[in-house]
């Protein structure tokens, strides 16, 4: 102790024995601590890089440029209307350079081109991560005072979606999450607030159960309800997990609780045995409607094939009754006033012939182990507590029971939501994409008695959801106007008077689309007046004939009344008229040879128009666009002439490339289209 | 960097055969070749998962499938497999799921089995990882090109290739593909087949997509071609 002390008081002696000595020392201490910061900065992480940055392009062939273009020290993007600062670009400091597409090390790569500059854009926009952070820990990762790490590659779509409300055709991914969130129910219990204030609305027209014992039996309804899938492996109804008890106990309420449906329902008069019908006979009638326009069937290999607007028909033998789909066939706004089926008028004999095809669609297994005894008041009680809880009512249209509101929690910033708030299962990496993902992928490992339902998603679709989920941020609700992309606001066009009443009897709009409201399987027709001729529209709505031979689906007929299609005729060829052309502006007939000779030779050599349409049946081949063999007598001649010159105005997004045709050219084909008026059929019997 | 360190970890645990956890592998049959069997050459966007899986078949030296033998999947920085690592089912065969990268390009693949002699048996497999850019011209492609260009048809979109006369390149074609040059293939798309005395059934698209949408549509074409497009980038004077 005692020499510590000597030894103690001698180093002061050293250091501080007299006043120079001491001034010496404390001038000393005084430089080192004064070196603490530049040296700090000097042993950065990200003047490292920039160093390593600096070497790499030194053996460049265009290293001049490349340092002329390096600028040393912390950089900044900074958009203060946004509060993003960005200073990824300190270390990420060859983004811009096209040379360095070789370089595969990071931070050096090039960015992919994307639409946005880069070094006006910065990156935390579409990248999240912390922008104000200098190293690669606190930029990158999730530390303690920051939740958000960098997104993971493939969710990046969903920060496009913050800014851009309209589908983009570089994310498809998020086109499709978008889509799916409307189409799959997600919005019917869940609310998401769109920027404007208002609710995302839901594209998928769940069917309402007022009269469901009209319609099918409790025996289905329990296997349905059981597993939804195993009816029908495309079905979007989620499954509930019911236990049997339970399904048992739902199925006794929605039979207890349907209602007769008003109206005329009486079944048809014609029985298939007084008018012994060919067994083949459904089959054509399904055919020829186009029934596989809409819905689709499973094949023996598996496969469903068909359309996907109305529900697959697989197994409707076990799920319909007979008189339900005859009143449905009959005409289905009976039962669903707001249905996309449309009213095919079909004749009773048709309706038969239509309802025994379909009867026969069965599988003998799905309904062979439901035996369900009669329900008690007891069942159908406990029936209608389920009902409540699970929030059928959400989706369905249910006698007695309420549509409830705000039945799951709001979606509308789920894509910053703060970790802490996130209870996450045992082994999960802890981030908000790999949680949403979780949830949608298989909602119950989270608790056994939520309620969420089990979707049956792809795990692409599952990621796509979840990109249109991590769109949903903070930043999204309160962007400036000036930041944002807003997508056209939904058509609510509804066309006028008994033209209107028709179209909406035939649901013209589950597949055409007219002044932005519609489907998107067939074509537009905000301007059909303008394009047809009269009598050839009401020859096509008398017997459609296909125009495009390679598609499989088409127009089915309706067996429409001459004077429903006088009416629909009028209407369309009066009020679908485009203001940009006078339809008058070229005669329909009357051209001189000499241009139709002219239009012929640069129909098939100047422009090669034979690669996709057809007009001379025996040489030409080409089946991408519709045949032209009686396009005279199907156009109008001004709409073929501005056609031609640019068909993108006329039909936005049509494939037909703009030719930049001259006037003179545009005149000389248009008097050579008009001239082709005549069927195969016609010119076979010559 | 990670998942790379732990394969390698485990290959080499695997090699040296000393690892109690992972002897079961070990225990199973050994093959001397590796086969694909499908999910190779696929096209997805990057950051995700491919459609299909990716499958590999152990054979023994008589070619007949190898059952439970063990097989190791590894790739560049950033692929992810699931399962890494597995032995052959009753087929002989084993099937992964392959999550690519974040940087587009193409992502070579390696399955690796081991023989008797514990000597490592590798399987090279690529598949193409689209970024932004080449995203927007598959999809330009699809709507535009592809009724042509690509023979094959599909239930919604019937190939139009039989029909014409002078027959269109794949865009896979690399040996053709590859020896026109951006400008020439900018011209083409642009004005058309005859801009280059080719035939007329091209038409130009010049009037109808922009310049980043044909800059798009060479950029996807430059990735998925096949043998792989060398860029021959910039040419600097010698000194």
């Amino acid at each position: 102790m005692h020499s510590f002390k000597n030894m103690l008081s001698s180093v002061w002696q050293t250091l501080f024995g007299d006043p120079i000595r001491a001034f010496g020392v404390v001038s000393l201490l005084l430089l080192i601590s004064l070196a603490i910061a530049p040296a700090k900065n000097h042993f950065s992480e990200w003047r490292h890089y920039q160093e390593q940055y600096l070497t790499l392009i030194r053996s460049r062939g265009d290293a001049v440029t490349l340092r002329r273009h390096f600028q040393e020290g912390i950089q900044q993007i900074w958009h203060p209307e946004l509060g993003v600062v960005d200073r990824c670009t300190t270390c990420h400091v060859g983004l811009k350079e096209a040379s360095l597409a070789d370089v595969s090390t990071q931070p050096f790569r090039r960015h992919p081109v994307i639409p946005h500059p880069v070094d006006q854009f910065g990156c935390v926009m579409c990248h999240r991560g912390q922008g104000a952070a200098t190293t690669v820990e606190e930029a990158h990762r999730s530390t303690l005072a920051w939740e958000q790490p960098i997104l993971p590659a493939r969710y990046v779509e969903s920060s496009c979606g913050q800014c851009h409300r309209a589908p983009l055709s570089g994310t498809p991914q998020l086109n499709l999450g978008r889509n799916l969130l409307a189409r799959s129910g997600c919005v019917h219990c869940h609310t998401i607030k769109l920027s404007n204030g208002s609710p995302m609305q839901a594209t998928d027209d769940p069917p309402p159960l007022s009269h469901i014992a009209d319609k099918t039996t409790r025996e289905w309804i329990y296997a349905w309800l059981k597993d939804p899938q195993a009816y029908a492996v495309s079905a979007t109804m989620p499954n509930f997990k019911l236990s049997d008890d339970n399904a048992r106990d739902i199925s006794a309420f929605l039979i207890a609780s349907s209602t007769p449906l008003p109206g005329d329902t009486a079944p048809v008069a014609a029985s298939p045995s007084k008018t012994p019908t060919d067994p083949t006979a459904g089959a054509s009638l399904y055919g020829e409607s186009f029934c596989a326009s809409c819905h689709a069937v499973q094949n023996a290999a598996g496969n469903v094939v068909g359309g996907e607007v109305g529900p697959e028909l697989t197994r409707i033998g076990n799920k319909v009754k007979p008189e339900w789909l005859q009143v449905w066939l009959r005409n289905p706004r009976i039962y669903d006033p707001t249905t996309g089926m449309p009213h095919f008028r079909f004749s009773d004999q048709q309706i038969t012939v239509l309802t025994g095809f379909l009867q026969n669609k069965t599988d003998s297994d799905l309904l062979a182990n439901v035996h369900l005894d009669p329900a008690t008041p007891e069942q159908i009680a406990h029936g209608k507590t389920l009902v409540t809880e699970y929030g059928c009512a959400s989706c369905h249209e249910i006698p007695g029971i309420k549509k409830p509101e705000n039945f799951a929690p709001e979606l509308t910033r789920i894509g910053s939501k703060p970790i802490t708030q996130l209870i996450f299962l045992p082994g999960m990496p802890h981030t908000l994409p790999d949680y949403i993902s979780a949830k949608i992928r298989q909602p119950r490992s989270f608790g056994s008695a939520l309620k969420m339902p089990q979707f049956s998603l792809a795990p692409a679709q599952v990621d796509a959801l979840t990109t249109a989920l991590l769109s949903l941020t903070d930043r999204s609700q309160t962007l400036p106007v000036a930041w944002t992309v807003p997508a056209t606001p939904p058509s609510t066009y509804q066309p006028a008077g008994k033209a209107g009443q028709l179209m909406a009897d035939l649901a013209c709009f589950t597949c055409h689309t007219i002044n932005g409201r519609g489907g998107e399987m067939a074509p537009d027709l905000t301007w059909e007046g303008s394009s047809v001729q009269r009598q050839w529209l009401k020859d096509f709505l008398k017997n459609p004939n296909t125009l495009r031979p390679a598609l499989i689906r088409r127009m089915p007929r309706f067996n429409l009344s001459d004077n429903d299609i006088t009416e629909l005729t009028d209407y369309i060829m009066t009020v679908y008229q485009t203001p940009a052309f006078d339809r008058d502006a070229m005669p329909a007939s009357g051209y001189p040879p000499a241009q139709v000779e002219k239009g012929k030779e640069l129909f098939y050599s100047k422009y090669a128009c034979q690669s996709c349409h057809i007009v001379d049946t025996k040489n030409d081949k080409g089946y991408i666009g519709p045949t032209l063999t009686q396009v005279g007598a199907r156009l109008n001649a001004a709409w073929i002439y501005y056609w031609l010159k640019d068909p993108q105005a006329l039909r936005p997004g049509t494939i037909e490339p703009n030719r930049n045709m001259s006037d003179e050219d545009a005149r000389a084909l248009t008097a050579f289209l008009m001239m082709q008026r005549t069927s195969s059929r016609q010119e076979a019997k010559k | 960097m990670r998942t790379r360190a732990i394969l390698i970890a485990l290959l080499g645990l695997m090699l040296c055969g000393c690892s109690h956890k992972r002897t079961a592998l070990l225990v199973g049959n050994y093959g001397t070749t590796l086969v694909e069997s499908s999910g190779g050459k696929q096209i997805g966007a990057v950051g995700t998962t491919l459609s299909q899986p990716v499958v590999v078949q152990v054979n023994d030296d008589q070619g007949t499938a190898v059952v439970g033998a063990p097989v190791v999947f590894s790739g560049p920085a950033g692929v992810s497999f699931d399962p890494v690592i597995g032995t052959t089912d009753s087929s002989g065969q084993l099937s992964t799921s392959v999550m690519l990268g974040g940087m587009a390009g193409r992502y070579q693949l390696t399955a690796s089995t081991l023989t008797k002699a514990q000597k490592r048996v590798d399987l090279k497999l690529e598949e193409i990882a689209l970024g932004y850019q080449q995203q927007v011209g598959f999809q330009l492609d699809e709507k535009y090109c592809a009724r042509c260009h690509n023979p094959e048809s599909s239930p919604e979109r019937v190939s139009n290739y039989d029909n014409l006369e002078v027959k269109p390149h794949a865009f896979t074609e690399g040996d053709t593909l590859n020896k026109i040059s951006d400008a020439d293939l900018t011209s083409i798309i642009s004005h058309g087949g005859p801009a280059l005395n080719k035939s007329a059934l091209m038409p130009p698209y010049g009037y109808t997509l922009n310049k980043t949408e044909i800059q798009a549509l060479i950029g996807y074409i430059r990735l998925i071609s096949d043998p792989p497009y060398q860029s021959s980038g910039i040419v600097y004077v010698q000194k």
